[in-house]
């Protein structure tokens, strides 16, 4: 599924003047702001990148999505500032509301699948590169910048989780605004492809553990639980070499 | 003193004197934005000398500091002769330069300088005092109620669910790093969530309180032995990532406990070092 999405991608750089169109129309401050450009401002909006209008339009990457929202077409033309002037103004207060939840929804939905193509994923690398997602909070993983993800690939089950990729693990966004947002919308799959696709962003990993001391002293429990954690480790990377793995670049353990 | 440490009381059940109660050192101190940390040290622990052993050589102004921390009036007009006194006490450790830079700011009479050094002084000496206070029977019990209310924070990890977090030490001398937060489900540390507490000093809470905590409150060892131990593994599409890639699995181990009978004999086998024979 993803290379297609990608071969897809490929094909289409067309319109160019499309977009000229568009960064003419911001820079006018007589002109309303750009419906993308207003929701990724939004506070709580943070790890969302813009998505390619080309993307949006494109009915190929929108297959199975009609379902999501009544009146589908409306609002892809409301997400791109096409949605005629006329329909808006006859719109009533409620109307309007629903078309704007509808269509936080649908960028959303479509952004889970634009992130996983080649330039969705170019997208999210600069905001990886900003640290836009925040950084780990880990002590031992030294402020390694995190990747949002979904558990769930369905809207509406669980708020988005940030991955580490230096100890491979699950965190909760550090600010509130972040933990309404639906994991969906980055998706299980992201994360993953992100680190497969740029593999130099894959960190050594920090083989350092903590084990709680008395007066200099190890308890003995945790200190025998992480003997036996590391033992695992020790394990694993001999495993590792034993199919030829290379340890000393990306990928392997630092100390 | 003794009217002073009756007033401290009234604070607690009066709010009619609020001006008054707000200015005690202590309260203020760990009221303050930032400080959530900290809980508040009784002063009869801090007028027991035994408890303040060594301390007068780490910090300067120690008199003056403990003064300031126990709310006793400051000796104003006999500022200088008083820190001379002092300072020859404690001159066997401490350099000579700081010596007399101590004098060059008591004969100008910028006495607002002085003030903030001695404050600073004060909060050193609190929250060493601090330290030393939580590792007791007492402490113990306040800090158990601020984890109980989560005033530390809980886990960001999200296989923890919400475990609260106790705040730890790296080092028990100021200056060397700043406090960190010990999760007892995942036995790890991690950075505060707010930059508020980012750069509170690791030394007043100390290397061995979460150490000393989990010994004294056996239960938290067992309700985190019976939590979830569920752990998470990369995916993309469903499928997991090889172990050739360089996104491979490498860290499962951080979070692994022994499950099978097995793992659990390789586990007694680790009760004093990583026997070689097993890798
Ligand atoms: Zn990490
Ligand atoms: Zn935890």
């Amino acid at each position: 599924m993803a290379d297609e999405t990608v071969d897809v991608k490929m094909q289409d750089t067309s319109k160019p003047d499309v977009g000229e169109e568009l960064e003419r129309e911001t820079d006018s401050s007589e002109y309303v702001e750009m419906w993308i450009d207003l929701f990724l401002s939004r506070k709580g909006n943070e790890y969302f990148c813009d998505i390619d209008p080309d993307y949006i339009t494109d009915r190929f990457n929108l297959m199975n999505l009609q379902k999501t929202v009544t009146k589908f077409t409306q609002v892809i033309q409301y997400i791109i500032d096409e949605l005629d002037e006329s329909i808006l103004e006859k719109l009533s207060p409620t109307k309007l509301e629903q078309l704007e939840a509808d269509a936080r929804k649908v960028y959303g939905l479509v952004h889970a699948r634009y992130i996983i193509t080649i330039k969705g994923l170019q997208s999210m690398l600069e905001k990886y590169k900003d640290a836009d997602f925040g950084r780990c909070p880990r002590v031992y993983c030294n402020f390694q910048p995190l990747l949002p993800m979904g558990l769930y690939d369905v809207p509406g089950m669980d708020s988005v989780k940030l991955y580490c990729p230096s100890c491979e693990d699950l965190y909760l966004p550090k600010s509130s605004r972040h933990n309404t947002v639906d994991g969906a919308y980055f998706g299980t799959s992201f994360a993953g492809m992100f680190l497969h696709t740029f593999p130099e962003t894959v960190p050594k990993h920090p083989t350092k553990k903590y084990v709680p001391k008395i007066f200099g002293f190890e308890l003995h429990k945790q200190a025998q639980l992480a003997r036996w954690q590391e033992l695992q480790r020790l394990k694993l990377e001999k495993h590792l070499q034993e199919i030829d793995v290379d340890l000393s670049k990306n990928g392997g353990f630092k100390n | 003193m003794s009217k002073e440490y009756v007033a401290d009381n009234s604070h607690l059940d009066s709010s009619e004197e609020e001006s008054g109660t707000y200015d005690e050192w202590i309260p203020s101190f760990c009221s303050r934005f930032g400080h959530e940390y900290f809980c508040q040290v009784p002063t009869d622990f801090i007028e027991d000398d035994f408890n303040m052993t060594s301390l007068a050589q780490e910090i300067p102004h120690y008199r003056k500091a403990l003064d300031l921390i126990l709310d006793l009036e400051p000796v104003s007009d006999d500022d200088s002769f008083e820190n001379n006194t002092k300072h020859n006490d404690n001159s066997n450790n401490k350099s000579n330069n700081n010596d007399s830079n101590d004098k060059d700011i008591n004969n100008s009479s910028a006495n607002i300088v002085n003030k903030s050094i001695l404050e600073h002084s004060a909060e050193q000496l609190y929250g060493l005092i601090h330290a030393r206070f939580i590792l007791t029977k007492h402490g113990l019990q306040a800090m158990a109620e601020k984890f109980d209310h989560k005033e530390f924070g809980t886990c960001p990890r999200y296989y923890c669910g919400g475990m609260q977090l106790l705040p730890c030490g790296l080092s028990d001398t100021i200056g060397k790093h700043t406090v960190r937060l010990y999760c007892p489900s995942c036995q790890d540390i991690y950075l505060p969530q707010s930059s508020r507490h980012l750069s509170l000093e690791g030394a007043y809470w100390g290397t061995s309180f979460p150490g000393i905590f989990l010994k004294h409150f056996k239960e938290l060892e067992d309700y985190v032995e019976k939590k979830n131990k569920e752990t998470y593994e990369l995916k993309v599409f469903g499928f997991k990532i090889s172990a050739y890639s360089i996104s491979g699995p490498r860290m499962k181990w951080l979070r692994q406990y022994p499950s099978t009978e097995e793992e659990w004999k390789e586990f007694e086998k680790c009760e004093f070092e990583i026997p070689e024979d097993l890798y």
